[in-house]
């Protein structure tokens, strides 16, 4: 369709691209000692967990110490986190726009308090609440964290989406584009920066709130932290810990990446 | 006021490209309000002019003009472009064909200048070729040289080039009518000043049907063919030429709109070009400091403008500048000189002439050429003869002393 062509296609812009962007405007992107220290430090924790973990010898109380078991546990959990995630978009985009539409804009203020409830109730009720209901398990544990994650990504599509001026949707109107056409090439590619800001807060929580998974019986990293407190082994707690932070300052630096090559060019 | 553009029925070359508007009874009730928006509106706006939508604010002219392209949808009525009756027609194919312009452009920040004009026609499904074709053509049109600007995102132009790429947008398709809702409202006077300008000059080429919605009289009696007072409810107090309301305001509403003043607005109704220029001293980079000097004291001036090769102004000298030794072997354009263009209005060079320290304003034409200046004393000339010509209410008391 012609009027995608326009749109910025994220995967074409490249590294180089960008930083010609924030060349252009004169304005050196803030955070960048960040961006680039963020990752290391990262593999940096992965590494010494597993320099530690290899280089000692297992007691058999420290099975999930072995590397295969680490190994599962980490595609586990962050498995957890993704599959979480992606529900929480597929819910909230959709749930955003509308309530940024005519009639449903009302509903807004409530609809957000709602999410501000799954957001303020303490993680561990909830995902004791959805074990109690609705069994123990990888899904119901799955609901649980969506419904955490839930808040910031709505409340940030619904940002977003009243931060565009709005005369730029009557220009759009007023030149004969549809509605739909407007909210696809207007709306939403100048509120991708915001919602993506929301979608990267929600994916942290959920990677810290994915360790509850451990005690429910839906596995993960957390596996380590339940069984370290039980036996009383610190190595485990420690090890399950430092990899989680690690895996959740991954996944927010991994989401900050994608927010950036997916602002459209031309939006400061 | 011999060549103010009346009507479309004079030169042979005209061809107008704008289609006759037809209000019929139009009116816009809200739901839960007592009285209507605008009430039962009737109007025709002829092909190829420019008509003026000018009141105080609340009063439904913007509600109006955007019933012509349905943005707001009208409660009853009918709306006829050229032959059509469009009443009921698909809105979204509707606007296609409706140039729309509005306060501070509303460019897309995320697509480039090109995209941006490109709107229209992707939506009618152009070709790339045609595209690119008439993307370049609109830019040249509204003064912006197109490989500087076609791969420009909005933020990196001023207000005045945004404004201009909002222009060429409304025009990419080539619609036979261009609705405008204060477009040059958010930009400063100087650049409000040629923005308008240079909209007279596209008109004179295009001819299209122009709907201006404007708070500033002013500027209804520059751009206007004619000008259309609008009170509360959209009710039209008087409909006509801006000539004849400033002679002839229809009741007291309308008086209190022309304003006091009514003799210096009259300076608004004539062009640059409609008086005769003054020479003023003139040289050349280069040229010969001492004939300068002379030639200025003949005209009884102590300044003389110096003009490049191509004939463009570039500062005023006064006198002892001159007399110094090799005065003009190189020399700088001053930033601050401002020019006008035969479209401007006297009241423009009145302004230009106020914030100079000369006392005269530089004339410029095509390519800013020097023309000529233009001195206190013909723009008082002009106000002498437009008060005699004119016996409007309280226009002899109303000229400041």
């Amino acid at each position: 369709m012609s009027v995608e062509d326009v749109d910025v296609d994220p995967a074409s812009i490249d590294a180089g691209s960008i930083e010609a962007g924030a060349v252009i405007g004169g304005d050196p992107r803030p955070g960048r000692l960040r961006q680039l220290i963020q990752p290391v430090v990262c593999v940096l924790a992965v590494a010494a967990c597993l320099a530690y973990t290899n280089s000692k010898e297992l007691s058999t109380k420290e099975g999930l110490l072995a590397n295969s078991e680490l190994w599962d546990g980490f595609v586990r959990h962050l498995w957890l986190t993704v599959v979480a995630a992606v529900l929480v978009i597929v819910i909230s985009v959709p749930l955003g726009v509308l309530l940024t539409r005519g009639p449903m804009r009302r509903y807004a203020n409530v609809v957000l308090a709602l999410a501000g409830f799954g957001q303020a109730a303490p993680a561990i009720g909830l995902v004791v609440l959805g074990a109690l209901y609705f069994g123990v398990g990888v899904w119901p544990f799955i609901g649980a964290l969506t419904v955490y994650g839930i808040l910031p990504v709505v409340a940030n599509v619904v940002a977003g989406l009243e931060s565009v001026d709005p005369r730029l949707t009557e220009a759009g109107r007023g030149m004969g584009m549809s509605a739909f056409t407007v909210l696809r090439s207007v709306e939403l590619p100048i509120a991708v920066p915001i919602m993506l800001t929301g979608v990267r807060t929600a994916v942290v929580l959920m990677c810290g709130t994915a360790a509850f998974g451990g005690f429910v019986g839906a596995g993960g990293l957390g596996a380590l932290i339940n069984t370290g407190i039980k036996l009383g082994e610190n190595s485990l707690l420690v090890v399950g810990a430092v990899l989680i932070a690690a895996l959740a300052l991954l996944l927010d630096w991994i989401v900050r990446m994608v927010e950036i090559s997916a602002t459209p060019k031309g939006l400061a | 006021m011999s060549d103010q553009p009346t009507t479309n029925d004079s030169a042979v070359d005209d061809v107008v490209h704008g289609e006759r508007i037809v209000l019929n009874q139009l009116t816009k009730r809200y739901p839960g309000q007592k009285t209507a928006a605008v009430d039962d509106v009737s109007m025709e706006i002829p092909a190829g002019e420019i008509v003026m939508f000018v009141g105080p604010s609340g009063c439904g002219k913007t509600t109006t003009m955007k019933m012509i392209n349905r943005l707001i949808e009208p409660t009853s009525g009918t709306i006829t472009i050229g032959d059509e009756d469009v009443t009921d027609v698909n809105p979204d194919e509707l606007r296609r064909r409706i140039g729309y312009v509005i306060q501070g452009a509303g460019l897309f920040p995320h697509y480039t200048v090109a995209d941006n004009i490109a709107i229209v026609p992707k939506l009618l499904g152009w070709d790339k070729q045609r595209i690119a074709d008439r993307v370049d053509e609109l830019l040249d049109l509204v003064n912006l040289e197109p490989a500087q600007y076609r791969d420009r995102f909005p933020r990196e132009l001023s207000g005045g080039q945004q404004q201009r790429v909002g222009v060429a947008r409304a025009l990419a398709a080539d619609p036979p009518v261009l609705l405008m809702d204060e477009p040059f409202g958010a930009v400063d006077p100087i650049t409000r000043q040629r923005l308008q300008d240079e909209l007279l000059r596209l008109q004179e080429e295009l001819r299209k049907t122009i709907v201006f919605v404007t708070h500033d009289f002013d500027e209804a009696v520059k751009l206007g063919d004619r000008i259309a007072i609008l009170d509360v409810g959209s009710e039209i107090v008087q409909y006509d030429t801006p000539e004849a309301i400033l002679a002839a305001p229809a009741n007291e509403f309308v008086e209190g709109f022309v304003g006091h003043g009514a003799a210096l607005k009259q300076l608004t109704l004539t062009r640059v070009r409609d008086v005769e220029l003054h020479d003023a001293a003139v040289t050349h980079i280069g040229g010969d400091a001492q004939e300068a000097i002379s030639q200025a004291q003949e005209f009884g001036r102590d300044w003389a403008i110096v003009l490049d090769e191509q004939e463009r102004p570039q500062r005023w000298m006064s006198l002892r500048e001159l007399a110094r030794p090799g005065a003009l072997r190189s020399v700088s354009r001053d930033p601050d000189l401002e020019t006008i263009s035969p479209a401007s209005t006297l009241n423009d060079a009145l302004d230009e002439m106020l914030t100079s320290s000369h006392g005269v304003v530089v004339v410029t034409g095509r390519r800013n050429k020097y023309q000529g200046v233009i001195r206190v004393e013909t723009i008082m000339e002009a106000m002498q003869s437009l008060g005699s010509a004119s016996s409007a209410p309280g226009s002899a008391e109303a000229v400041p002393s």
